[in-house]
């Protein structure tokens, strides 16, 4: 489980400074599929950081479990990410000179997975192990990224607008495959989102506005990647 | 304005390499000019051997000092030229697509010559200023046999040593520029490298990722590989000749060489470091992002580029002892009382230490930066 207990976050200083989330409380259930709404500017993606352990906070405690990870160092801190924790971004963040094989060994290795072909076969990519990140289209890049996240064999995976940057169609896909492998693999997945629609697709749903929680509710029924709107 | 003011500060490695080119060949040929004049009133023998020999030292060192600077000035700025473009392809790219032809926008870079017009002034002035001194040194064996060379100034040496290498790295800027602004509107924007990937060979490989990440290191940055081994190479042909040159020529030679060798070291050193945290800034993010520890990032990306340092420091010392093998073997052949050249092992371990302390303390300076570098800041990028 990841409680977060009165998360606080600024930038800037002095006039300059922005509180951007302002005393965040939430809990979020092992294996869990949540997804964190809200507009632009919102914190969205600052709460992801903060939860994800890629940001401190300035106030407030974040626990894995019993594990408080407000306190460790940063050397722990990157040790746990290692342990624990994939990403998926919208910008992807492939190494560009690397291929897709390498691309995905590099959270591979990290968790000693040598099975790591088998994650490239599951995002159906198996064909394009020696291609370069240019030599794909904008879908394939980020089914490279889930491969990558996924083949660290993540405890919990944190996605940042993972369909940000994709037409409906290639959106609904990666969604789908996103979907298909927390509930054949049981990871807890937060994701981060502006659209609605995509909301439907998780057991729970985090609304946030203005650097709070304006909202948590829970969808009776997850629908799929191809059900809902766009 | 395309190309700010900040965009030229960022070429003074180039300043200050073209400035060490120009000093030292302003020495050396302002020196063979002036000797020239009195040729027909050396007569002995033993002057006439030390004429020559001057002559042709002074030809040498302008030649190949001046050569291997301006060949590493060239490679710097075709190197930043490169840069200038990758990092600023979304505006170049706006250029294009709004009419702007190739041709239009490579001629901006004409301003990257500046940088070399002011090292080479620089270096002019400060040749200039420090002959007097330098011809004393030059002559003293052979002074009581000829009359004292004076210091005169030759306009058209200061313009081929100032206006001409200006002019010639101004154009080649546009030249290159125009070459690299040849790329598709789309990959400028996208700053995609789409064309590399096709000359590109596949990569088939099963090395583990750490294993790629540091051969890619070293095969997709290959001008700083270039650099790091010049840099190593500066130190260590430099250091140890300035050590030769205490007992084969005068003092001032010494330390005159020893401190070009320093400056174009860690300016070259520098610079690639720098080079090298910038254009791993993003994947050294992710990597960290993704768990790997801050010690490892550094290792497999600078380690890379350590062997390349010791092969540059083997090269410079192979380079410093054939150099002065052939100056005294072949230019002061028939000049009585030059001393014996051999190869100082002792010279060139302190030399090796020196450098190894030096690399290694500078490499961890660099390696500081790579904990600052986190997927916040690639994010607002």
């Amino acid at each position: 489980m990841i409680e977060a207990a009165g998360i606080r976050k600024s930038y800037g200083y002095g006039e300059n400074k922005t509180e951007v989330l302002k005393g965040v409380d939430l809990q979020i259930k092992s294996g869990e599929f949540v997804v964190i709404l809200g507009a632009s500017g919102s914190g969205k993606s600052t709460l992801l950081n903060c939860l994800s352990g890629l940001e401190r906070v300035d106030d407030g405690k974040i626990k894995y479990e019993d594990t408080d990870i407000t306190a460790f160092s940063d050397k722990e801190l990157t040790k746990f990410r290692k342990d624990n924790i994939g990403f998926i971004f919208q910008q992807y963040y492939l190494l560009p000179d690397m291929t897709v094989e390498k691309n995905v060994r590099m959270g591979a290795d990290l968790a000693g997975n040598a099975d790591y072909k088998e994650v490239i076969e599951a995002v159906g990519l198996s064909d394009k192990l020696k291609k370069y990140p240019s030599e794909l289209s904008g879908g394939e890049q980020q089914r490279v990224a889930i491969a990558r996240a996924i083949a660290k064999k993540p405890k919990y995976l944190f996605l940042d607008e993972p369909t940000g940057a994709l037409d409906e169609k290639t959106g609904r896909q990666i969604l789908d495959y996103i979907c298909k492998l927390q509930i054949e693999r049981g990871f807890t997945v937060v994701m981060v989102t502006h659209n609605g629609n995509i909301a439907e697709t998780a057991d729970k749903v985090i609304k946030m506005n203005s650097g709070e929680i304006s909202e948590i509710y829970a969808n009776l029924k997850r629908k799929t990647a191809y059900e809902i709107g766009w | 304005m395309l190309i700010g003011v900040k965009d030229i500060l960022k070429l003074f490695g180039i300043s200050i390499i073209a400035c060490c080119a120009v000093f030292v060949c302003t020495l050396f040929l302002n020196y063979n000019i002036d000797i020239a004049a009195i040729k027909d009133e050396v007569t002995t023998e033993a002057g006439k051997a030390m004429y020559d020999a001057q002559v042709l030292m002074g030809r040498m060192v302008a030649g190949v000092s001046g050569g291997c600077l301006v060949i590493t000035s060239v490679v710097m700025l075709l190197f930043y030229v490169k840069n200038y473009v990758e990092t600023h392809g979304k505006e170049l790219g706006i250029l294009k697509a709004i009419g702007y032809s190739d041709m239009k926008i490579a001629k901006y870079f004409w301003v990257f010559g500046l940088s070399v017009l002011v090292g080479c002034v620089v270096g002019f002035a400060a040749g200039y200023s420090y002959l007097p001194k330098f011809y004393k040194a030059q002559t003293p064996d052979f002074q009581s046999s000829v009359p004292a060379v004076s210091v005169k100034f030759h306009p058209s040496l200061c313009l081929l040593l100032t206006a001409a290498p200006a002019a010639a790295f101004a154009c080649v800027s546009v030249a290159f520029a125009y070459i690299k602004l040849k790329t598709p509107v789309m990959n400028l924007l996208f700053e995609r490298q789409a064309d590399k990937v096709k000359n590109r060979k596949r990569n088939d490989n099963n090395y583990a990722f750490l294993k790629s990440l540091f051969i890619g290191t070293l095969k997709n940055k290959k001008s700083l590989v270039f650099f790091v081994a010049f840099s190593a190479f500066c130190f260590s042909a430099m250091v140890q000749m300035s050590y030769s040159m205490n007992t084969l020529a005068a003092e001032t030679f010494a330390y005159m060489i020893l401190a070009i060798g320093l400056i174009l070291a860690f300016v070259t050193l520098f610079l690639s470091l720098s080079s090298v945290v910038k254009g791993n800034a993003k994947r050294i993010a992710i990597m960290k992002a993704f768990g790997y520890e801050n010690g490892v990032c550094g290792r497999y990306v600078f380690g890379a580029y350590r062997p390349v340092a010791f092969i540059g420091f083997v090269i410079g010392s192979a380079y410093q002892y054939g150099l002065l093998k052939f100056m005294v073997a072949v230019v002061f052949a028939n000049v009585q009382n030059v001393p014996s050249y051999t190869f100082d092992i002792k010279a060139c371990l302190v030399t090796f230490v020196l450098f190894v302390v030096v690399y290694e303390l500078t490499t961890y300076l660099y390696s500081l930066r790579v904990r600052k570098l986190t997927i916040k800041s690639i994010m607002t990028e």
